[in-house]
């Protein structure tokens, strides 16, 4: 991070505090934005778990935003692993504002059976899942096709958002899986302070999200999934540092039953443009 | 219950080596991924050079005459705020600098906002372009700030300049290229 500053300026973050639901703005042209996540759970029976990753989110150009991911866990009184990437991209589909404002979202994953980010939920995702020893689970790999239809609409100061979600696990016959994520929030002023501050209200965003399973293309539907109702809120530092926590509570007996999740984001704005002068001049070029 | 089921199943598969999904991970998608990365980020380097090259001085400040005749008509509801430019300042540093320049001068990405076609804009156009974006030519849309956020940029920009106090009735549109190609 300290030669990522080094070479780029800094602008600010505007981030929405949603963990799981994604709203349509997409990363600006040129920004890097690295993440980190943290993700706590309870597991019944078994160990609780840290899981965490690492993202690193791209503004290719004002319609494309590229992601990769990098995850990982510790279950307590087990072991800490590697649970596998993936490779994000989200595409804006209309150039203007509407009504309601669709992006269009594909990723690959390649992860182990032992990944408990929890990104999304999806399918039959149930907390049982999760109780089996790394060393068992990690030897499940997987490789997923994801899509997400994003819907979301900002209006007076309130983000709705909704998402749907298709995935496909290209190992072995499964079949189509789906989830859903939605969400709203509000920033505690919409006003801005004439100061530079960094606690104006401004610079808070709180709201709600609610996701989980919605079964597969056999047995579609609430039932036999879970389900997680997430109050979420975020701080946006004037100095380009997101902060973001959110303590989920599972809504039915296949949820877990309390997740605590949090990250810190810095924007990198300016990178994609530092990165071409830079290869310019090594290869010298006039920029 | 079936998911109990469903679960243990799958645990003894896996406890036994010999879960159908189950096989060791070929190191090849990683490689694949690790390449789409690095033909992303050219990708979008050719692209931005792309929008610099085809945004000439005469296309750039174009997409203000498509702004529709309801945004233009709207009022800064901020225009009697004493704070709203000390506050636009301050959002215009955080959000537009990077690309229109520290004084709204023009930057690398972004053109100059002081000339008299920005300048002389009613604010209705300047927030249609802010809430809108031109996401064709590497805007991105600002309409996660909200309204007095972005009324409040609009604001400063238009303090920008003594001719910005000039009546906008007489403004006209800048030209389209893209309109007369067609």
């Amino acid at each position: 991070m300290a030669f990522l500053g080094a070479i780029v300026t800094c602008g600010a973050a505007q981030e929405s505090p949603y963990i799981v639901t994604y709203d349509h703005y997409l990363e600006e042209p040129g920004s890097l934005e690295v993440e980190y996540f943290s993700t706590f759970g309870t597991q019944r029976p078994g160990n609780d778990f840290h899981a965490f990753w690492t993202e690193f989110e791209y503004g290719a150009t004002a319609w494309w935003t590229t992601e990769a991911y990098f995850d990982g866990q510790t279950t307590f009184n087990d072991s800490t692993i590697f649970t596998g990437f993936r490779w994000e991209n989200r595409f804006r589909l209309l150039q203007l504002e509407h009504f309601i404002n669709p992006v269009l979202y594909l990723e690959y994953e390649q992860i182990s059976g032992a990944d408990k980010i929890m990104k999304e939920v999806e399918g039959h995702d149930v907390e049982a899942d999760h109780a089996i020893p790394n060393a068992v689970a990690r030897k499940e790999h997987d490789h997923e096709v994801e899509s997400k239809l994003l819907l979301s609409k900002t209006f007076r100061g309130w983000n709705i958002a909704e998402n749907t979600i298709a995935t496909k696990n290209l190992t072995g016959g499964n079949p189509w899986e789906f989830g859903y994520a939605i969400g709203a929030s509000r920033p505690l002023a919409l006003k801005a302070s004439s100061k530079r501050c960094n606690l104006c209200w401004e610079n808070f965003v709180v709201g709600l999200e609610m996701y989980g399973g919605l079964g597969d293309r056999h047995r579609f539907g609430l039932h036999d999934t879970s389900h997680y109702l997430a109050p979420v809120a975020s701080w946006n530092l004037p100095s380009d540092w997101t902060l973001r926590l959110s303590p989920g509570f599972g809504l039915n007996d296949n949820s877990h039953r309390f997740l605590l999740r949090w990250g810190v984001s810095r924007e990198f704005s300016g990178f994609g443009s530092s990165i071409g002068s830079m290869i310019g001049r090594m290869f010298g070029g006039s920029r | 219950m079936t998911l109990t089921r469903i679960t243990t199943k799958k645990f003894a598969a896996l406890a036994a080596g010999k879960g159908g999904g189950v096989r060791s991970a070929p190191a090849r998608p990683l490689t694949v991924c690790l390449s789409a990365l690095v033909l992303a980020f050219s990708l979008s380097l050719a692209a931005q050079q792309k929008q610099k090259s085809s945004a000439g001085k005469d296309g750039v400040y174009a997409p203000l005459a498509k702004t529709p005749a309801k945004a233009l008509a709207s009022k800064n509801p901020l225009k009697n705020d004493p704070d709203a430019v000390t506050a636009g300042e301050k959002l215009f540093g955080l959000h537009c600098a990077e690309c229109h320049g520290d004084m709204a001068q023009g930057g690398r990405k972004g053109p100059s906002l002081l000339v008299s076609e920005v300048q002389q804009a009613p604010p209705g156009a300047l927030f249609w372009i802010l809430s809108n974006g031109v996401v064709r030519r590497g805007m991105p849309v600002w309409s996660k700030l909200p309204e007095p956020q972005r009324w409040q940029i609009v604001s400063y920009i238009k303090s920008l300049s003594p001719s910005s106090q000039a009546p906008a009735d007489g403004w006209k549109p800048p030209s389209d290229p893209d309109s007369t190609k067609k």
